[in-house]
């Protein structure tokens, strides 16, 4: 593990922790028992209803703990959610919604000071769209609207950052510098903890948490993501590479949306 | 010319529906383009219709029709809400259950004999017939409404534009809807009186719709909202004047045809700007065919 991250209280840890939805009969994730640390990048592998977004939901205290413990270092985390799912028709420009962000740390009746236009505008240049900064947010590329989110939620200021998929669907430049400012965050001390299906890329992360509805596995990649594991993690949907050690994963053909996991 | 805009202008009835206008103008230009973003058209609608056997039953009884109204809305409110406990309905079809339920029960009782005369002034309203009492009730509210609009802006707008993810940013949509629900009705109370049952859909929504074809941005939106609405008041009642039409038909008229010119004007620029898009385009690629070329 990286130095940076010894020592640290936990941003964010949890132990044996269950959610359940209001009306469900049972539990949408449980057992889940995890710590991301200042500075950390964790993967949350799992497929599509495994409880990703559900263990979002529960981290930014939209969904109440049905039993186990979840303890916030900080009190509060910011969320990126997937581009796909924002309203395009809206008439806000890219600055607007990063903007947007102040609203978290702000009472009610309190508008967005100087200092936060300031900062939001500092947010959209770390996400490379200081050029963009008064485009109508619809009118964005796929991957630029996933980077607005994330100036956001930099603009939310909170040392936990939860990303929900952010590299589904975007084009490769966007990869590349999303990639290299998480890094780059994760540096600076944030904790970073990213849905994704991309095990190559949890593999390149410091910690990975495989979770299927329970808990699979959590640790250093290196050590956690085993074949086992994986299948464990994906269910039957695991198809060997011909000719490669390497595993794939059949992509899921539809959307995931917060419904599917309930 | 000039005696043609003056003369309506110098008519006390004429200044007074002027002044009552402008006001609702200020409330429906801003707090409608909240309504139209949210998708809340057809609620507003459904709310405005509800009041109906309410406002009916004051004028049946001699109460003032602003009480009568606040009854019918609460009323509606709660059918709407109960009906809507029905799981196997869609909450689309419990509204418009409890809204033609309501709307025909206040044509009923407004028909019966033993209602005063005045079953068109309620649905219509009598624009020409404000007072002191309703300019200055207009006015105050316009204060409230401008005044809730402002201190919430921010939260309404990172709300309405990331609703599943608003209680992450601390905010509840719930609670806003409440908000803009409460605002809505109360300003369809207030301008009742002015524009009827019938015609105050028109205002609350009408200049926002179509401030929405034209605009990008959402302080633009309600400026540009706010222009029509005093714009369409003004056209339609010089109309009225002139032409001896009914001054709440007159402006609702008016912002219908300002919401065509609105729906023309974009229909323009999108062609436009397809244009426009075609010809960089097929410059891009001649551009392209002369690089391949050169390598």
């Amino acid at each position: 593990m990286q130095d940076r991250a010894l020592s640290c209280e936990p941003l964010v840890r949890s132990n044996r922790l269950a959610a359940r939805y209001p009306g469900a009969s049972v539990p949408a994730i449980s057992s889940i028992t995890f710590a991301v640390e200042a500075g950390q990048r964790v993967a949350l592998l799992g497929p599509n209803g495994g409880g990703k977004s559900t263990l979002f939901r529960v981290i930014t205290g939209e969904l109440a703990p049905s039993s186990g413990e979840l303890e916030l270092g900080v009190g509060h985390s910011a969320l990126v959610p997937q581009s796909e799912r924002s309203r395009l028709d809206y008439p806000v420009s890219a600055l607007d919604v990063a903007l947007m962000g102040s609203v978290s740390r702000l009472p009610w009746w309190r508008r967005p000071s100087r200092a936060d236009r300031a900062l939001a505008s500092e947010s959209l240049r770390r996400v490379g769209l200081e050029d963009e900064a008064n485009t109508t947010f619809g009118e964005l590329s796929g991957g630029q609207r996933q980077r607005v989110l994330v100036a956001r939620a930099l603009v939310q200021d909170s040392p936990l950052l939860l990303l929900d998929e952010p590299f589904a669907g975007i084009d490769a430049p966007s990869a590349e510098l999303l990639a290299a400012l998480f890094d780059q965050l994760a540096a600076e001390g944030r904790g970073l903890l990213m849905a994704t299906h991309d095990i190559e890329q949890a593999r390149s992360w410091d910690l990975v948490l495989c979770c299927n509805r329970v808990q699979i596995a959590f640790g250093d990649p290196a050590q956690v993501l085993t074949r086992e594991v994986i299948e464990r993690t994906y269910g039957s949907s695991l198809v060997p590479l011909p000719g490669d050690e390497s595993l794939a994963i059949t992509p899921p053909h539809h959307h995931h949306h917060f419904e599917a996991d309930r | 010319m000039i005696e043609w805009l003056l003369e309506p202008l110098s008519e006390p009835i004429v200044a007074r529906s002027l002044a009552e206008l402008a006001l609702l103008g200020l409330v429906s230009g801003t707090l409608g383009c909240w309504i139209v973003l949210a998708g809340r058209s057809y609620s507003a609608e459904s709310l405005a219709h509800s009041m109906l056997p309410g406002l009916v039953g004051a004028a049946l009884l001699g109460l003032p029709l602003v009480l009568g109204g606040a009854i019918g809305l609460a009323v509606g409110a709660s059918l709407i809400a109960l009906v809507g406990r029905i799981k196997v309905l869609s909450s689309e079809i419990a509204v418009s259950v409890v809204i033609t339920s309501l709307f025909g029960a206040g044509v009923l009782l407004g028909l019966a004999p033993a209602t005063p005369a005045g079953l068109g002034g309620i649905l219509f309203g009598d624009l020409l017939a404000v007072g002191f009492g309703e300019i200055a009730l207009a006015a105050g509210y316009a204060a409230i409404v401008l005044a809730i609009l402002f201190v919430l802006h921010q939260g309404l707008l990172a709300t309405g534009f990331d609703r599943l993810n608003a209680k992450a940013l601390g905010r509840s949509p719930a609670q806003l809807d409440l908000v803009l629900a409460l605002l809505l009705a109360g300003a369809t109370l207030v301008a009742v009186q002015a524009l009827g049952n019938l015609l105050v859909v028109a205002m609350l929504i009408g200049p926002a719709a179509s401030a929405r074809l034209l605009t990008q941005r959402i302080g633009p939106m309600m400026m540009v909202a706010v222009a029509i609405a005093w714009v369409a008041s003004l056209a339609g009642l010089y109309a009225s004047y002139h032409a001896e039409l009914a001054a709440g038909a007159a402006v609702t008229c008016a912002l219908v045809v300002a919401f065509a010119a609105a729906l023309l004007i974009r229909s323009l620029r999108e062609l436009l700007a397809s244009d426009t898009r075609r010809r960089s385009r097929g410059a891009q690629s001649r551009g392209l065919r002369l690089r391949s070329r050169r390598a």
